[in-house]
């Protein structure tokens, strides 16, 4: 294959507008009347002109390429030999992580720095110049190509004398529709029942015990003393599988916060919803449903720590600052004959954040309470 | 052994060519050229990211579970040690704990993906300033932008897989967001997740939208977008040598093999460095998903924070009037569409659309391969600078918290500071940097036409003491004065020859305004004409008196000249 025969011409295997490149080249345009002075001198390197300079890159590339050896062989003792597997503890597997890591590190920039220095001091540096050509097609070959589709529409007897308008008006129609066999089936099952007004509902109800968030134990009313803040979870959550549980507590986390009756300003219409200066909030943000989870005792405020909204507890978590609109749903509560904290009703309004027909059929909830 | 070779090698090259005709592809691409430029390789780390994405997703998938089943946690990882979590999260814990390495990869994979984007962006604003967008390559533009927004995606999903509490509560952030679309939001909500937030089909979706479908796309885009850098060919800086119809660089066959490919090694070694020394993403810290628990400082990864920094900017309450409104029983949430839909949108539009609005302003139908040095297009880059600063105010806001405990500030001083910051600012920055280009073209003015201060100070004999000018040399000087002069478009009357109004003639009045405003105001480059002017003037004079009337600095070229003759006598 390689005998010398076989070998054309050397300028033939040459692309014609690929050229070395020297002092000058590439000058002669002229722009605001100056003349592109071409190419500025190119300055050899030290390699070039230096045997030893030369040699020393040379090595100095072996070298890097060396370390990447050993890079490897450091990942390969890290896994094999710092392994313990009977360990089993976080600590020694962390430490096995880091020298592969390290080992992985160095096998990777040995080969990378070593290539790169033997490009940057050995290889050519001299530069080359191409030639550019417009990317527009050349009109014979633009006209071509309109000509081949003209006859293309002519052979399928859509353009021709014959319209043929039925034809491709059913043909458009039919892929236009055709999506819908594989779409509605697709996007009708991806929502599961889209029952969305499940929004509305939580677990909370008449009677439903507040329980500490996650063991569940009932919260007593002399247990909240004034300051106090209780994450609550509707008694019976921790009971549903895992998929329900997740759901329904993504609604009804309330927090309870007790604070000193004189600075409880109760809203009109809510009178008996707190005990003794208790309240409970939902904990679901009203902005994008982030839990509200920061309680500043001085100020009464609740922080939500994602966008910042901020809520007066004493106020009927009204917003004070940041992105949120409303207030945060309260929870009407009371105490039971144990003393038990329990709710009185579900809350009145749809929880966490607000969307599109949050106050339409609103008065679902209120026909369910009344039965 | 080498002759061995050889002819093995010729055999395979016969064999592979006369089954694929491989022989006109190497011909035509070994020896393509490429200009050298360290700002070109921000792209290649964007590129080289990926493909470390790419080979450590492969291992994690041999590990992760995208399932939400339950399980109750048995591994290493004392503190977790019979906590309720999902599938995902458990094979979080295993891949970390229990796999030798499977830690790192996890690193490597995270580590990768912020860097892969911040590649990305830094990749844009280099093609930004440069003005690299013009024709031929305003396709590739549009090709670059959409694989960012799919790096977003891929980001953003990956990030939710191993189920904990942090990736959680941005799920219900974007469920928040999404529920606040008009009508449709409550519907788009349960398709997502299946039924009610959270359900337990979204871990899985995400899973296939992350490993597959997000993925492959990229990759087409991938390969798209460098077949479109081979068929424009690369551009290049301006310089002498350099024109739009030439490229001036080095073979891609064996210079940038060696150092493009030895550059995939150097990303992917630091890329290991990093993961192996700093953690990133312990889940295990966090726990697994629970609807209740936050913690302050919760942040997610960068690219996300702008869209939450704008969360955190938007009031509820504007001057005591609402943000969200509600009209016949219905609710309209502005307080959420505009900062994570509308004003997102918006931005990304403008970064899609840059180069059309441009080319309407310029109206140069011209191929541009020579790159533009940021000063001499001064509204391009203030524009630039504005959409940057807009850009990070948005990120500073959305670590506003974490800000505000390094420096002791009030939180919410922070986000009224940029209420009005982000209207403030990037205006500012923009005019800033404008009146800083337009200042770096008049110095580049000043030297070509009165050349380098030398700090050589001369005495006449009749006293007057001037600093000698040494001009510049051919390839400073080209490189100073070759660029376009756009000046504003002028267009055809409204009214024609019989009074009658044209058509077009709105479409023209827009672009003739957008004109005005890129360059109206602009520092023409010296022409040939102005520099023989100022240097025949001396020639001629001969006599003290009329050089006293010119500007002092005027003279300094022929000084130069003087003292170089006398140098040489």
């Amino acid at each position: 294959m390689s005998a010398p025969e076989n070998r054309t011409d050397h300028t033939d295997l040459t692309d014609p507008d690929v050229h070395d490149a020297s002092h000058g080249d590439g000058g002669g345009d002229v722009m605001n009347g100056f003349t592109n002075p071409g190419l500025g001198e190119h300055r050899p390197r030290k390699a070039d002109v230096d045997d030893k300079a030369d040699r020393r890159a040379e090595r100095q590339t072996a070298a890097l390429f060396g370390i990447s050896i050993l890079g490897t062989v450091i990942a390969l003792v890290a896994y094999f030999v710092l392994n313990d597997h009977d360990a089993g503890d976080v600590a020694s597997i962390r430490q096995v992580n880091m020298w592969i890591g390290i080992g992985l590190f160095l096998a990777m920039i040995g080969i990378g720095l070593g290539a790169i220095h033997w490009a940057k001091s050995l290889m050519r540096d001299h530069e080359m110049i191409e030639d550019r050509h417009e990317l527009r097609s050349s009109d014979e070959a633009r006209a071509g190509a309109i000509q081949n589709l003209k006859d293309g529409v002519e052979d399928s007897g859509l353009g021709g004398p014959k319209r043929r308008s039925v034809l491709k008006g059913s043909l458009i129609t039919a892929l236009a529709v055709a999506p819908l066999a594989v779409l509605v089936p697709q996007i009708g099952n991806m929502g599961g029942d889209w029952n969305v007004s499940k929004f509305r509902h939580t677990l909370w109800g008449a009677g439903v015990k507040l329980t500490r968030d996650p063991d569940g134990a009932p919260i007593r009313a002399a247990d909240v003393t004034i300051g106090s803040v209780f994450h609550v979870i509707p008694e019976g959550l921790n009971e549903l599988d895992h998929h329900h549980l997740m759901q329904e507590k993504a609604k009804a986390v309330v927090l309870l916060v007790r604070l000193d009756p004189a600075d409880l300003k109760i809203q009109e219409g809510r009178e008996d919803w707190s005990f003794d200066g208790i309240v409970a909030y939902s904990k679901i943000c009203t902005h994008v449903g982030c839990p509200v989870a920061l309680y500043e005792q001085q100020t009464h405020h609740l922080l939500c720590p994602c966008h910042q909204s901020t809520f007066d507890v004493s106020d009927g978590c009204k917003v004070v600052f940041g992105p949120a609109k409303r207030p945060l749903p309260q929870l009407p509560i009371a105490v039971d004959d144990e003393g038990y904290i329990v709710a009185q009703a579900d809350f009145d309004e749809p929880i966490g954040p607000s969307y599109w027909d949050r106050l339409k059929g609103g008065d679902v909830t209120v026909e369910e309470e009344s039965h | 052994m080498g002759a061995k070779l050889n002819s093995a090698a010729a055999g395979t090259a016969n064999w592979a060519d006369e089954r694929t005709s491989i022989g006109g592809f190497v011909k035509f691409f070994a020896r393509k050229l490429f200009p050298d430029h360290w700002s070109f390789m921000l792209g290649e780390i964007a590129l080289y990211s990926f493909i470390v994405l790419l080979l450590s997703g492969v291992f994690l998938t041999a590990f992760f579970v995208p399932s939400m089943t339950e399980v109750h946690y048995e591994g290493p990882y004392e503190t977790m040690h019979d906590v309720a979590m999902t599938e995902a999260f458990a094979s979080t814990l295993k891949t970390s704990f229990e796999v030798p390495g499977g830690l790192l990869i996890r690193q490597i994979h995270h580590w990768a993906a912020l860097l892969f984007l911040a590649a990305i962006m830094t990749h844009m604003c280099r093609v930004f300033f440069t003005g690299a967008f013009r024709k031929p390559r305003e396709l590739n533009w549009l090709v670059g932008f959409t694989l960012m927004v799919l790096g977003l995606a891929a980001g953003f999903s990956g990030y939710s897989l191993p189920d904990d509490v942090l990736s959680g509560n941005g799920l219900r952030i974007i469920d928040g967001v999404v529920k606040s679309i008009p009508i449709l939001g409550s519907y788009i909500s349960f398709w997502m997740f299946g039924g009610e937030y959270p359900g337990v089909d979204i871990i899985p979706r995400l899973f296939t939208m992350h490993i597959l479908l997000v993925p492959g796309l990229i990759l087409a885009l991938i390969a798209l977008h460098l077949f479109l850098v081979f068929l424009h060919k690369h551009t290049q800086y301006p310089g002498g040598g350099k024109t739009h119809k030439n490229v001036v660089g080095l073979p891609l066959f064996p210079v940038y093999t060696a150092k493009a490919g030895g550059f995939f090694f150097v990303v992917f070694g630091i890329i290991a460095l990093v993961a192996s020394v700093f953690t990133i993403n312990p889940v295990w810290n966090y726990g697994p998903y629970d609807p209740s628990p936050v913690s302050a400082g919760t942040q997610p990864d960068w690219y996300i924070l702008f869209v939450d920094g704008a969360l955190r900017l938007m009031p509820g309450w504007l001057f005591g009037l609402p943000l969200e409104w509600e009209i016949w029983g219905y609710t309209l949430s502005w307080n959420i569409l505009i900062p994570a839909v509308i004003v997102p949108g918006i931005f990304f539009g403008i970064i899609a659309l840059y180069p059309w609005l441009e080319a309407w302003a310029t109206g140069d139908k011209g191929e541009k391969h020579v790159l533009d040095r940021p000063r001499n297009v001064p509204v391009r880059t203030g524009i630039g600078v504005a959409l940057i600063t807009f850009y990070v105010i948005l990120v500073i806001e959305g670590s506003n918290d974490i800000v505000a405990n390094l420096f002791h500030l009030s939180l919410n001083d922070i986000t009224i500071f940029f209420q009005w910051g982000i209207f403030i600012i990037p205006p500012l920055a923009f005019w800033i940097t404008k009146r800083i280009c337009l200042g770096l073209q008049r110095k580049d003015r000043e030297l070509v036409l009165h050349g380098h201060e030398t700090g050589t100070i001369v005495r006449y004999d009749h006293g007057e003491y001037i600093e000698v000018h040494r001009p510049l040399d051919e390839q400073e000087l080209w490189l100073r004065v070759s660029y376009d002069n756009h000046t504003p478009l002028e267009i055809a009357p409204e009214l024609n020859d019989h009074g009658v109004a044209r058509k077009g003639y709105r479409w023209d009045r827009f672009k003739q305004r957008l004109s005005r405003f890129y360059y109206e105001e602009r520092v023409e480059p010296v022409t040939r004409l102005e520099l023989e002017a100022a240097h025949h003037h001396h020639d001629a004079q001969g006599a003290h008196e009329a050089a006293e009337a010119e500007e002092s600095s005027e003279r300094l070229d022929d000084e130069w000249e003087q003292l170089e003759d006398g140098a040489k006598r």
